[in-house]
């Protein structure tokens, strides 16, 4: 008899305690979630408010990235790519060092423009306001937002004149950097290892074609493919460039890369020009001659 | 209060309070959801009503721009197709309605009211291929007669631009003010009066705008749809197949602009012009009309505006018109005029309010008017004809899952037309009750 009421109250104690956890674990995400409804965006002279991003993400976004902005949008199932998931803080389109979180104006420039061969619409014709309440929203899901820093942003040199010898020269830093594995040798994504690729979530994931459309994931100018390479896409296999490659050099690979692309170029008529052949890959393992 | 009596309440609220509660907080979406994968909200303020996303996705032909508009990137089992139909109960009540009595001809108060259904719009609409899109609208009216609400085709984006677009076939006119997105149902509330107006005796129902018509439309906007301008050449048979007007035709012109107002929104206003012909008599054959002639001129102008204070949105729309004094007074252009016959004119307009609370709750109210300026022949009372109406209603979408919609809609409209009774030619009063169950899928 004795023994049963000590188990009782064992149990007893336990539940108080679970009981007593629980609650003050519901009580510290409660907090935490106030305080990350202040997040704010600054973009230029305008301020978002996540308070006011709310409806408008549960208006327009949360079909795809969910409730809780996991990417688990009831829609989600049917969409390939799969929809960011913003909990984690990592993004694709930054003008920051890869690992760091992006700028506001990052996210305020994805939301505008869209992700080229995904479902993410351009949603630009929304209010600069609206994008930017939206923008604190998307923040509030991360805890990273609260407690880092964006990283500092990518400096990008003047471009460069066009000239033979930069998209010569591109077509080389293409070659001894391995861009081809992936992008393949003629940049139609068919390279060695295309098929083999998938993002941070292992999800099978298809690299960029060159030949197909004239947008990138992250933006359509000189400027923004340079960007792009420097700071990686972050959680897929596209990596940084920015340790390995000068600014010089990377204004060749985006010179030479533009060659690859379908419209007319000034460095699609110099490759035309030269009779650029695709590059051999079997060369590429030879060490260089000078 | 009887015991049961008291428990029928309870379990009554019970059960409203079940249905509330499992609603799911959802998303619309017919045929244009399915493709993309987007939320209704994200193109609807409440659907059917456009906010600026969905008129940007309108504009750019039914394409959000993002690669993924061509039905190439669809799976096969992909069918571009919706259907809309509105169970309903109404009740409409007219203060003056002409029927038989022993003496003659009698005025009298007619209520009529029970559970009805609306017609069923099939919806298909969507690309061909990137930059060519199209929408059919086979369209039943609720007594089962079909027909084409709509039937084009529309490409996008020549030269590359969003300023090069052209429409040919049968479309709405390029009414920023959609009358096919109206929020409301019933008998008078369904309609914007302005846009069907005719003033008494008039005989040119060709000057519609809420009707679809038959023609060709040039229409360019900037990037993110904040410029708009249109123009359509359009046959005057407002709608009619097979020429019954072979030789008149009718200009719709269109502009508008939008501000982006900070936290207030997206604020548009706009001007607009239809200038046309229309027959006034038939040839006939045999004692069968089979050719419409006497072209006379008529005219409709305005402005509108959309303006935002948040949750709160007013549309505003205003037009002055104007008809021949032939199609004024319904005569053949080959008789002479009465005496002192002119071309009737008018002033009208309307101001719709919305409060929207959230995707899936909007209050709705609109003020309509309509005021003869001059009528067709001076001796004529100068308000005869006149219009008055007031409509409010609220939507609310209780279960609206991802790939259907689905809205409970009550809705009370009244209006008044001066002198238009039957037999008295006093004042004529309707009003509608309505409650309807507007789904699509």
């Amino acid at each position: 008899m004795r023994k049963r009421s000590i188990t009782w109250s064992l149990l007893l104690s336990a539940a108080v305690v679970f009981a007593f956890s629980a609650a003050c674990w519901a009580q510290v995400t409660q907090y935490d979630e106030e305080q990350r409804m202040n997040m704010e965006s600054h973009i230029g002279k305008l301020t978002g408010h996540a308070t006011a991003g709310e409806p408008l993400y549960r208006r327009f976004c949360i079909g795809c990235h969910g409730p809780i902005g996991d990417g688990e949008g009831e829609n989600a199932q049917w969409i390939d790519p799969k929809p960011r998931n913003f909990t984690l803080g990592i993004f694709k389109c930054r003008s920051t060092p890869t690992g760091t979180l992006p700028t506001d104006e990052d996210l305020y420039d994805t939301i505008g423009r869209g992700l080229v061969n995904s479902n993410m619409p351009r949603w630009f014709p929304l209010s600069d306001q609206d994008r930017a309440d939206l923008i604190a929203y998307v923040k509030h899901f991360s805890p990273r937002f609260a407690k880092e820093k964006p990283g500092s942003v990518l400096q990008i040199p003047p471009e460069p004149p066009v000239t033979e010898e930069r998209v010569k020269a591109g077509q080389e830093v293409f070659r001894h950097t391995e861009c081809w594995k992936c992008h393949g040798v003629t940049g139609r994504a068919n390279g060695p290892s295309a098929d083999t690729l998938t993002d941070d979530f292992n999800r099978p994931i298809k690299p960029f074609n060159f030949h197909d459309g004239t947008r990138f994931k992250c933006g359509e100018t000189d400027r923004d493919l340079y960007r792009i390479f420097m700071t990686g896409l972050d959680s897929t296999p596209m990596p940084s460039f920015a340790d390995n490659l000068k600014p010089e050099e990377a204004w060749d690979l985006v010179m030479y890369l533009r060659s690859l692309q379908p419209m007319n170029t000034p460095e699609k008529a110099i490759a035309k020009k030269l009779g650029l052949k695709p590059i051999n890959p079997n060369a590429a393992a030879q060490p260089q001659t000078k | 209060m009887p015991s049961f009596a008291r428990g029928s309440i309870a379990a009554a609220l019970f059960a409203v309070c079940i249905v509330l509660g499992c609603a799911p907080s959802s998303f619309a979406i017919p045929a244009f959801a399915r493709k993309y994968g987007l939320p209704c909200s994200a193109c609807h303020e409440a659907w059917p009503k456009l906010n600026v996303f969905g008129q940007t996705f309108k504009d750019n032909g039914y394409q959000l721009m993002n690669d993924r508009d061509s039905p190439i990137w669809q799976n096969p089992s992909y069918w571009p197709v919706a259907f809309r139909n509105t169970p309903n109960w109404h009740r409409e009540s007219v203060n003056r309605v002409a029927v038989d009595v022993p003496a003659g001809l009698a005025e009298q108060k007619i209520i009529t009211h029970g559970f009805d259904l609306s017609g069923m719009d099939v919806l298909s609409g969507g690309t061909l291929y990137n930059n060519i899109s199209f929408l059919l609208v086979p369209s039943m009216e609720n007594t089962g007669e079909f027909g084409l609400e709509s039937a084009w085709v529309r490409f996008d984006n020549l030269l590359k631009s969003p300023w090069v677009n052209f429409k040919f076939g049968k479309f709405e006119l390029d009414n920023v003010i959609s009358e096919k997105r109206i929020m409301n149902l019933s008998n008078l509330g369904g309609a914007y009066q302005i846009y069907h107006f005719i003033p008494a005796g008039d005989s040119n129902a060709f000057g519609q705008l809420g009707d679809n018509q038959l023609g060709m439309e040039w229409m360019g906007h900037s990037k993110n749809d904040r410029s708009r301008l249109s123009a359509a050449l359009l046959s005057s048979n407002d709608g009619s197949v097979n020429l019954p007007n072979a030789n008149s035709y009718a200009g719709f012109f269109t502009a508008s602009q939008a501000f982006d107002t900070g936290k207030l929104g997206v604020d548009r206003f706009g001007a607009y012009a239809m200038f046309g012909q229309a027959p006034t008599f038939t040839l006939n054959q045999l004692g069968n009309p089979f050719l419409a002639v006497g072209n006379k001129n008529f005219s409709r102008e305005g402005a509108f505006g959309l303006f935002y204070l948040k949750k709160l949105d007013f549309s505003l729309f205003f037009q002055h018109g104007s008809d021949n004094p032939y199609l004024g007074l319904s005569l053949a252009s080959n008789q002479p005029l009465p005496a002192g016959a002119q071309s009737p004119t008018w002033n009208g307009g309307f101001v719709e309010t919305h409060y929207t609370v959230n995707p899936q709750l909007i209050f709705i109210q609109r003020d309509e008017f309509i005021r003869m300026s001059k009528q067709a022949l001076p001796t004529l009372p100068s308000s005869l004809g006149d219009v008055d109406a007031y409509t409010f209603s609220f939507r609310w979408y209780p279960i609206m899952f991802s790939r259907a919609g689905f809205a409970i809609e009550p809705e009370y409209s009244l209006m008044r037309q001066q002198g238009m009774a039957p037999v008295t030619g006093t004042s004529l009063s309707s009003s509608s009750a309505f409650i309807g169950f507007d789904f699509d899928f």
